[in-house]
């Protein structure tokens, strides 16, 4: 269970998250949706303890993120591809995170065979294709075999076999019961992988509600989106044939 | 990547019991997890700190340097004096410190220091990792006491085994007429001691500096600055502050204090001198560690 009340950040004179309350239940996936610009990566930033929240607070399992005992237990994050230093193999940077929160060694080898990077693994991570260092990002997310997982774009640089990859395992993470939440500008992907949506933006929440629900409010998850967002889209191109 | 099927995934979790938890549990809630008891510490960092420093080729390059840059220039230096000792000034002979003069490479080896350093800490920022690590560890005193263990500890033991090893080496090449140091003689062991001590006090402030600015560049150019400018911008200043100032410059303390068996006039002690690099480690590390506190990463 992720929980954000009343979350404010801002940087300098741009306020990038507003008053923001949300829940994520465990059980299901939950897609966090906005446009670009946004604020879901410096949300999810401050539900990972990164980024301090002006005001409010958000919590995992009750906790706020530092107060957790073993954080790679409870929770795995992907916040940015990578998270890696090049001239590490992926199974030193992951042996390195276990070792952090006295995790086997052995779950090492076992998240690379799980993301597919078992042949990779004595390889340097500087020479992986983007779609590989998003296969090693997820599977130092998964390290600790946590009941809470967020992941911030996942399905870029992926191909899209690999898009289909992560779809199937976020779903069937979330169906053991965990709490799962992607971020995605991609409603078309979120919508073939969430049960639940957290639509924000300019920092403030639009919509918390069922794809199913918010789908039919306007025909098609699509329209329903461009209409929460159309008063808060900050960067739009001019629309074709106009000048 | 194609070989990956996702269909059946078991995400296999380590806990025994556990891995049955599939698909087939569908949208129950999951069973609350045992988690262990305890909680995560500085045990943890500190093995994450030296998985990571022993797993980059820049370690390794860093420890080459300090070996090569101080046995060879020991050599370098020292072997000069046995065929030009006659040649000598009076005065030269008589301020002839064997011991000290065989740490000419430490004006490369605290560099290399200071860079491992400078490294473990910009390493972070350049690649993203710092938000991994501290997802990993969020208590962000911890991550640098980690840091500060695992540096501080190896740059000590590379530092002493060194610092023995090139004074052996310089001794070797130091035969009459010129004389050479035994450990035996009064202050030489102190001088070879404090001599590795240097490299991981240097390491611990390029580590601070690190974190402080968070650039490789921008550190490197100031623990540059520190070492080589600032002796040279006290130069134009008067006899009297120079004298005041040049004895609380990290080199200075090097050559003058740490090193230095026979006294050399304007210099702290050596014990005076290692407590002010100590000082200023502890202040490096200390401003480093209230801006990691406070900063969002």
């Amino acid at each position: 269970m992720i929980s954000a009340r009343a979350l404010s950040k801002r940087f300098g004179p741009t306020v990038a998250v507003d008053s923001l309350s949300f829940e994520v239940r465990p059980g299901v996936v939950t897609g966090f949706l906005g446009p670009n610009g946004s604020g879901k990566s410096t949300t999810m930033r401050m539900i990972m303890g990164l980024d301090a929240p002006d005001r409010g607070q958000a919590t995992i399992n009750g906790r706020r993120y530092r107060q957790l005992r073993w954080p790679l237990r409870e929770a795995g994050a992907m916040l940015d591809a990578g998270g890696f230093q090049r001239g590490r193999t992926a199974r030193s940077h992951l042996a390195a995170l276990a070792a952090s929160n006295s995790i086997p060694r052995s779950r090492v080898d076992e998240v690379l065979g799980l993301v597919g990077l078992q042949d990779a693994a004595r390889r340097r991570a500087g020479a992986f294709s983007l779609g590989m260092a998003q296969r090693l990002g997820i599977a130092g997310a998964l390290l600790g075999d946590p009941g809470v997982l967020v992941l911030d774009e996942p399905v870029n640089g992926l191909d899209p076999d690999g898009i289909r990859w992560i779809r199937k395992l976020l779903i069937s993470l979330a169906r053991e019961g965990r709490t799962v939440l992607v971020s995605s500008h991609l409603i078309s992907e979120l919508e073939l992988m969430a049960d639940q949506l957290v639509v924000i933006g300019r920092g403030r929440l639009l919509a918390s509600t069922s794809v199913r629900e918010l789908a039919a409010r306007a025909g098609s998850l699509e329209e329903a989106f461009f209409d929460l967002t159309d008063e808060s889209v900050q960067y739009r191109a001019a629309e074709p044939g106009r000048s | 990547m194609s070989e990956l099927s996702a269909d059946g995934i078991s995400t296999g979790g380590f806990r025994a019991g556990e891995a049955s938890a599939g698909p087939a549990a569908s949208g129950a809630g999951r069973r609350e997890r045992e988690l262990p008891g305890g909680r995560y510490g500085l045990r943890g960092a500190v093995g994450m700190e030296w998985i990571r420093l022993r797993s980059l080729r820049s370690t390794w390059w860093i420890t080459g340097l300090v070996i090569v840059s101080m046995i060879g220039l020991a050599i370098l230096v020292l072997r000069y004096y046995p065929g030009h000792w006659a040649q000598l000034s009076a005065p030269d002979k008589a301020s002839f410190d064997p011991t000290e003069d065989g740490y000419a490479g430490l004006g490369v080896a605290q560099l290399a220091a200071g860079v491992l350093g400078i490294l473990a800490a910009t390493g972070e920022y350049a690649s993203g990792m710092i938000r991994s690590t501290l997802v990993a560890v969020p208590r962000r005193g911890l991550v640098l006491a980690a840091k500060a263990v695992v540096i501080g500890l190896v740059t000590l033991v590379i530092g002493e085994v060194m610092a023995v090893a090139t004074f052996l080496a310089g001794q070797a090449v130091l035969h009459s007429p010129a004389p050479h140091a035994t450990l035996g003689e009064p202050g030489v062991l102190r001088a070879v001691l404090m001599a590795g001590a240097y490299l991981p006090l240097i390491a611990l402030i390029g580590l601070g500096l690190g974190i402080m600015v968070r650039r490789a560049a921008v550190a490197i150019s100031a623990l540059v600055g520190l070492i080589f400018v600032l002796p040279i911008v006290t130069l134009p200043l008067p006899e009297s502050v120079q004298h005041a100032v040049v004895p609380f410059l990290p080199e200075a303390i090097a050559e003058n204090s740490l090193t230095a068996v026979k006294t050399v006039p304007f210099s702290l002690s050596p014990w005076a001198g290692l407590a002010m690099l100590v000082l200023y480690a502890a202040v490096a590390l200390g401003a480093a560690g209230l801006l990691l506190a406070r900063r969002d990463a």
